[in-house]
């Protein structure tokens, strides 16, 4: 369960495993070598200063970005990668195409496809990458919009929904994958202030539900109450981490202290 | 009146070629479009400056000079390298070639703007939920280019179909040319001009109602409850 991180049994397995990632962009090196153990029903918060690299980061695990160097198994599955032209790009699409579809993401900007109806954009990526008929896409998709509380507008188009609304659609679409990690980007930096509160409703109940999550964002109360384990990033490196009531108290690092103190004036 | 009665099967049948090669250039066309403004937007700058000078020499030159090159250049070319009368460029090819040309050229424009308004994140979404390239081109891309395009689609259409009108020259037997023909036997030149005129009126006015209702059931989208 969440919250429990030091103390969970060392033969849960580890869900993602990410090492040594590297990325630059032109001259400017964003990721320096960043690596992250994730075991099932961890939820991982990723915090830094903008410009540390963390949402890069997160991008490089399913390959929106992709990375110079390192590597991401997804269950043991290691995403393989091959040399072109001194590049690092990925050996085979489909699978990195299939490990897609296993690890959902949430997007800052929401990113629902707005010539879709929501019911539409939650089935989508059930029928035509998992193959899912349409009737149990359609079952599959009105339960998640029901849990995510916004069943009501399945006929809807995104534009006409709030934003908050809209971020719980895509959490709804992330989790009709019945995916094994859910990566979030900053999910609630787009959001007005009285809206945040219900996504991070909705993410604290998927975290107390034991799903595997990585959550890049700026909200310290919800990382402590509902992570497990917290990473500071800092100029492409990990800074700190640990449990995060217990790295959030005692930093190891001066960095972090004041990351601290700044966030939570 | 009587000749308008007596030759109106001619002209019905004028206008059927005048409607098949309205609609074949704007399928064909639409296709060829597509391909034009994916080539321009390309990484490999060798294929986008092509489609850039293609497109801007078809749409800087009259179309009347681009189908006469066809027809009659095309035949000079086909002659001299197959010998003569080997090969002949019909009317219905030449026509149909020029039209379709000159409206990828324009479509292509009106397509790359609309792939370039499809916010980066729409693509992004479908690709990070495991939709191949190809998939996410035609589930999540091809729609809203589709949506965003079609009122200036709607305008090529409406400017293709009166340029078929052009094609007569060569001797394709469409319309115009069987309204020229009825005007000339019959020596009742402005009934039949005015009759072709009534036909390509209905033609285009029926064509925009049409696609008002496409803009209006692509665009559901947009609409704010």
């Amino acid at each position: 369960m969440a919250g429990d991180g030091p103390s969970a049994p060392r033969e849960i397995p580890v869900a993602l495993d990410v090492r040594s990632i590297r990325k630059s962009f032109g001259s400017h090196e964003v990721l320096k070598g960043i690596s992250l153990a994730a075991r099932e029903h961890d939820v991982v918060a990723i915090l830094g200063s903008s410009g540390s690299g963390k949402s890069t980061f997160l991008r490089c695990i399913n390959l929106l970005e992709t990375p110079d160097g390192g590597e991401v198994r997804l269950k043991g599955e290691l995403i393989r990668m091959r040399q072109r032209g001194g590049m690092l790009v990925p050996a085979d699409m489909k699978q990195v195409d299939r490990i897609r579809s296993r690890l959902s993401m949430v997007f800052q900007q929401f990113n629902l496809w707005q010539h879709m109806t929501i019911l539409e954009n939650v089935t989508a990526a059930q029928i035509h990458v998992l193959g899912r008929d349409r009737k149990s896409a359609v079952e599959k998709a009105e339960a998640m919009l029901a849990k995510v509380g916004v069943a009501d507008k399945r006929g809807h188009y995104p534009g006409q929904l709030s934003g908050g609304q809209q971020q719980r659609v895509a959490i709804a679409r992330a989790l009709a994958m019945d995916p094994e990690v859910m990566l979030f980007d900053e999910p609630t930096s787009a959001l007005d202030p009285e809206l945040v509160n219900e996504v991070l409703k909705v993410m604290r109940d998927l975290a107390a539900e034991g799903r595997t999550m990585l959550i890049v964002t700026h909200e310290m109360g919800f990382a402590r109450e509902a992570a497990s384990h917290m990473l500071f990033l800092h100029q492409g490196l990990v800074e700190d981490e640990g449990p995060p009531r217990e790295i959030m108290a005692n930093p190891n690092s001066e960095r972090f202290r004041q990351f601290l103190s700044g966030s939570l004036k | 009146m009587e000749d308008l009665v007596a030759y109106l099967p001619l002209l019905i049948q004028g206008l059927r070629l005048t409607l098949l090669l309205a609609v074949s250039t704007m399928l064909l066309g639409l296709v060829l479009g597509m391909l034009l403004a994916l080539a321009k937007l390309s990484r490999h700058g060798w294929l986008a400056r092509s489609a850039f000078v293609f497109t801007n020499f078809m749409r800087g030159i009259p179309e009347f000079l681009v189908l006469l090159m066809i027809y009659f250049g095309g035949t000079q070319v086909l002659d001299t390298a197959l010998g003569p009368g080997v090969v002949n460029v019909s009317p219905w090819i030449a026509g149909l070639t020029a039209l379709t040309l000159v409206f990828a050229a324009y479509a292509s424009e009106t397509i790359r703007g609309a792939y370039q308004s499809v916010p980066k994140g729409q693509i992004e979404a479908a690709r990070a939920y495991g939709f191949s390239a190809w998939q996410a081109f035609r589930i999540v891309q091809l729609p809203q280019i589709w949506r965003l395009a079609l009122p200036g689609i709607g305008n090529l259409w409406q400017g293709s179909l009166k340029d078929t009108a052009l094609v007569s020259i060569v001797g394709l037997d469409d319309l115009m040319r069987k309204a020229n023909q009825a005007a000339q036997t019959t020596r009742a030149p402005f009934t039949f001009y005015m009759a072709a005129a009534l036909i390509f009126l209905v033609l285009t006015l029926l064509s925009m109602a049409i696609f008002t209702r496409l803009e209006k059931r692509a665009s559901k989208s947009d609409r704010r409850t």
